[in-house]
């Protein structure tokens, strides 16, 4: 049934469109829009689907490079890997439904990006996911935390697509708003891939999947384009509910379909569903479309008109077929037992035009919908009390008075204890690629009938992007890069998930600018591109914003997977180093939070052109084989990335002795984060060979001890038992969570 | 001798069995598809791991009434060797292939770890080449993975040698520890009387390359050649 609903300016507004927004409608249609248009608008031209704060300053992200093959702007980057195979990634978040609804919130999340991926051609074989809590003490997040792992875990696991690491986060400033960022990436040939690009007049569109619901009505505009209050609870209809074992059977019908010469274009109808897929195909292909949504494959009777565009229901896909390839189309989706219904045809009119009973229902120039669509200035302010939380007088902070001790809480705090709890529950095995697994500072993945590996990291430290977005920035980009290359892997481009809170307010946007501005710089003094991502704005309840959180994901190659480097010591009687340097940097530190209550003073300061140096080294000792371990120093320092070499290892831990020395604050010392530093323990008749790449970059080496015995032992600080230090850090988390003993 | 790995609407492990077989051990094998009855003349069957029909009613019990499986039972039936990993172990208890059945994980979690399982007997299709009491390194994932059956079964597949997999310590001990889902007496996979038809919930077929972790899991399979 259509309802029969007169388009007004109240209506408008309680679809989230601003009386100007709603005016430039009236002008572009020169009349009153139909309901169902203004629900086209709406969706169309929400934050979530248009960029329209975002997009200026997105311009400015570095997006080529000569193993680019694809950019922002289709449904994934694409990254050429040689030997005529590439891969195709792409992050995304899933924020306010997984905070709504935490199980089906995430795992339709995961299934969405899946959905990207495959859409190309490719092949999904890994997952990463970024998930950001509330403190572990606020009442809602162990549930919160539980329902989202679950419904990772129940949508991942079921469709096949391993989990292959990713980052837990905990921090108060996402009490009201969690973040759950999810990546997928897969492998496609470089002569197979596909783009969603309409074209050809005259093309069948075809409708394949689940059947359409109403679930997820405004999902793209109501829930992801505005802030939370208190009555947000109530938008639970509006997330999606997921089915696996559909997206898998999908999976490999699309995958069979483009095996063959069948099709134009495909796309997942994924947020504003069918409205935006269409919209989108037609916009890159500069032709229309004309639906008949009569034709829709539907899950109940009565779904009116409105409810069929807008409806967000997962594991739908869009296809412009060959026009006469129908039947051979149909055939394969009914060999995996899915349906494929004919609902329209690609035009030549520039027009997006749906029908009902005969009657045009919608009919809106595609531009006015995708390159037309509003574009914001929005005003930037920097925060007034920037300056005041930067400030850190470390003479107000006490020196610990036993530094075993504050290795211990920071080992078993929220941030740096196990994720072992977490990751337990994801398959990690599936597609039989995995050669590391979670636990190392990046995952690597082979690639099959190939030499080459892909290294795989998820990273942002937002208490860095809070108290200075710009450095924040930069380091969530060159710590990414940094995980790869002291694995042994070349960094070559990334995807960015945006976190922010509300564009309408001048110090979110001033946030937005400066985190761009300083991944920007850093991806250039990298040689990275940006070559896929998503922006979530509105991150905010009750007024209050997130921290900014520019989650990236980085991709990279490691032409010999036997070359690849993971991050525990190996062998007893290894020489342990640390290239690069330590300063007197406490701020912004997870020891000035976790153990003095602090989130205070200035992100360390980076040097992009030492930091790309070292990374240099890195890579060259690995391709040398000269190193038996490496490690990035990041949250809690020296201390915590020593003990994490001892432990992290999947066998019985392996004990150091080290001293150090320095003319700085001990604190500092052990638990300071100066950026550009990497813990590396290797066989002593490498040692003169690392000396001498590191002097020739210009890159402090400093020998620190040796690898050995049953202790963790910095002399004249402690010395620990690293049995009891890996006891403590591996049940942690699973502790505090289930508030029983492991 | 040639293999066939069955495919079920959900299945996941079916293109790394495909590929254990095919490209690591070198074999002949085909892909069999559920809605064929045609067993396309195999000398071994393999029911890979996943979700079958979602697994959203009970784990392999919509697989068991598959075209393909009716063929399964009667190739199994006359002795032909047959195993089933994770969802496919599932499959064959559902079919009454093997016995008993397998159960949500005690800690309500599915699991995805490595495990340690000890050979308990060597007398089965798919363990001739391992030696009674040796100790192989093969990932488990699962969420309903805790083998469960009345104690005149256990007693049974005990006193019958049934019982060819179990979970157990870096050492060999069967420890409360060592069980991964809380599977009864730790047991991690059964055979039937006869020996050909095989279960478990190990994944072998994730355990046959170095480079990946561990090679325990060629012995399964190398043990069907001999």
């Amino acid at each position: 049934m259509r309802q029969n609903i007169t388009v007004t300016p109240q209506v408008a507004q309680d679809h989230g469109l601003t009386p100007d927004e709603y005016q430039r409608i009236l002008t572009t249609l020169g009349r009153t829009p139909t309901f169902e248009e203004l629900g086209v608008f709406s969706v169309m031209w929400s934050e979530h689907c248009s960029y329209k704060s975002s997009r200026r300053f997105l311009r400015n992200l570095p997006t080529t490079g000569p193993e680019i093959l694809q950019g922002p702007g289709e449904n994934a980057g694409i990254v050429d890997v040689g030997d005529g195979l590439a891969v195709v990634f792409k992050i995304e978040s899933h924020n306010h439904p997984s905070f709504i609804e935490p199980y089906h919130g995430a795992a339709t999340g995961v299934g969405g990006i899946i959905r990207d991926v495959f859409t190309m051609g490719a092949r999904p074989i890994a997952s990463l996911n970024s998930l950001r809590f509330g403190a572990l003490t606020h009442p809602r997040t162990p549930y919160l935390v539980k329902g989202v792992v679950s419904g990772i875990g129940g949508y991942g696991n079921c469709v096949g697509v391993p989990t292959v690491g990713g980052e837990v986060y905990f921090d108060e400033g996402y009490n009201g708003n969690i973040l759950v960022n999810a990546f997928t990436l897969g492998t496609v040939r470089t002569d197979r891939i596909f783009r969603a690009r309409a074209a050809g007049v005259g093309n069948p569109v075809i409708y394949v999947g689940s059947r359409t619901g109403r679930d997820g009505i405004h999902g793209a505009s109501l829930l992801a384009s505005r802030e939370f209050d208190a009555k947000s609870e109530e938008l639970r209809p509006a997330v999606q509910v997921g089915d696996p074992f559909t997206e898998k059977l999908l999976i490999e019908a699309c995958l069979e379909l483009m095996q063959r010469d069948l099709i134009v274009a495909i796309q997942d109808m994924g947020a504003a569903g069918l409205t935006s897929s269409s919209v989108e195909m037609a916009g890159r292909g500069g032709t229309g479309f004309a639906l008949n949504l009569k034709a829709i494959p539907t899950r109940e009777a009565n779904i009116s008109p409105y409810e069929l565009l807008l409806s967000e229901s997962q594991e739908r896909m869009l296809i412009v077929a060959k026009a006469g390839c129908e039947e051979d189309v149909r055939a394969i989706f009914s060999r995996w037992d899915l349906e494929a219904e004919v609902v329209g045809t690609v035009t030549d009119d520039g027009q997006f035009r749906a029908s009902w009973d005969g009657e045009e229902v919608v009919r809106i120039p595609v531009a006015a919908l995708t390159d037309d669509a509003p574009v914001y200035e929005r005003p930037t302010a920097e925060p007034v009390d920037l300056a005041e939380r930067q400030s850190l007088d470390l003479a107000t902070i006490p020196l610990p008075t036993d530094y075993g001790q504050v290795l211990l809480q920071l080992l078993t705090s929220p941030n740096l204890a196990s994720k072992e709890w977490v990751y337990h529950q994801y398959d990690s095995f599936v597609c039989g690629n995995t050669v590391v697994q979670p636990g190392s500072d990046a995952a690597i993945i082979r690639l099959k009938g190939t030499t080459k590996g892909i290294g795989l990291s998820v990273d942002c430290n937002s208490r860095y992007c809070l108290l200075d977005p710009y450095r924040g920035g930069q380091i969530a980009v060159v710590e990414g890069a940094r995980n790869l290359a002291v694995s042994g892997v070349r960094p070559v481009a990334l995807s960015d998930c945006l976190n922010f809170g509300s564009p309408e307010k001048p110090e979110v946007m001033w946030q937005f600018q400066q985190a761009i501005a300083g991944m920007r710089d850093a991806c250039l003094a990298l040689g990275l591109a940006v070559v896929s991502g998503n922006v979530s704005f509105y991150n905010e309840t009750e007024g209050r914003a997130i921290p900014p959180t520019p989650t990236i994901a980085t991709v990279g190659i490691l032409a010999d997977l036997t070359n690849h480097v993971t991050q525990w010591f190996k062998n007893a009687g290894d020489v342990i180093v640390m290239l690069g340097e330590t300063k007197e940097e406490l701020g912004a530190s997870e020891y000035l939070a976790s153990i003095h209550g602090r989130t205070a003073g200035a992100p360390p300061t980076l040097d992009l052109a030492y930091e790309k140096r070292l990374q240099d080294v890195c890579l060259t000792a690995a391709q040398e084989r000269l190193l038996s371990s490496a490690h990035d120093l990041a949250e809690g320092g020296f201390a915590v990335a020593l003990a994490e070499a001892c432990i992290t290892r999947p066998e019985q831990p392996l004990g150091a002795t080290v001293a150090v020395s320095g003319k700085i604050r001990p604190d500092a010392l052990l638990f300071g984060e100066s950026q550009s530093r990497v813990l590396a323990s290797l066989p002593r008749t490498a040692l003169p060979r690392l000396q001498a790449i590191a002097g020739a970059a210009n890159i402090t080496l400093t020998e620190l001890g040796v690898v050995g015995g049953a202790d963790l032992n910095i002399v004249d600080y402690f010395s620990m038992p690293v049995s009891i230090l890996r006891q403590e850090w591996r049940t942690a988390l699973a502790q505090k969570l289930t508030n029983r003993p492991q | 001798m040639k293999w066939g790995v069955i495919t079920f609407p959900g299945s996941l492990d079916d293109r790394d069995a495909l590929h254990c077989l095919e490209v690591v051990l070198e074999q002949h094998v085909v892909p069999l598809w559920h809605k064929d009855p045609d067993l396309h003349g195999v000398d071994a069957i393999i029911l890979p791991g996943g979700f079958s029909y979602g697994d959203y009613l009970r784990c392999g019990a919509i697989a068991r009434f598959s075209p393909v499986m009716q063929s399964v039972v009667a190739f199994a039936n006359a002795g032909g060797p047959v195993m089933g990993m994770c969802n496919g172990f599932q499959i064959l208890c559902e079919s009454g292939l093997l016995p008993g059945a397998l159960i949500r994980n005690q800690s309500l979690s599915y699991v995805c770890e490595w495990t340690r399982v000890r050979v308990e007997t060597t007398r089965t299709a798919f363990t001739t080449a391992c030696r009674a009491g040796e100790i192989l390194r093969i990932p488990i994932k699962h969420g309903e993975g805790c083998y469960v059956a009345d104690d005149t079964v256990l007693q049974q597949l005990e006193d019958n040698g049934q019982v060819v997999f179990r979970y157990v310590n870096d050492v060999g001990e069967v420890t409360a520890q060592a069980n991964p889902n809380g599977a009864l007496r730790n047991i991690a996979g059964v055979t039937n009387a006869r020996g050909n038809v095989v279960g478990l919930m190990p994944h072998p077929e994730h355990a046959v390359e170095t480079l990946l972790g561990s090679e325990d899991g060629r012995k399964l399979f190398l043990s069907a050649l001999r």
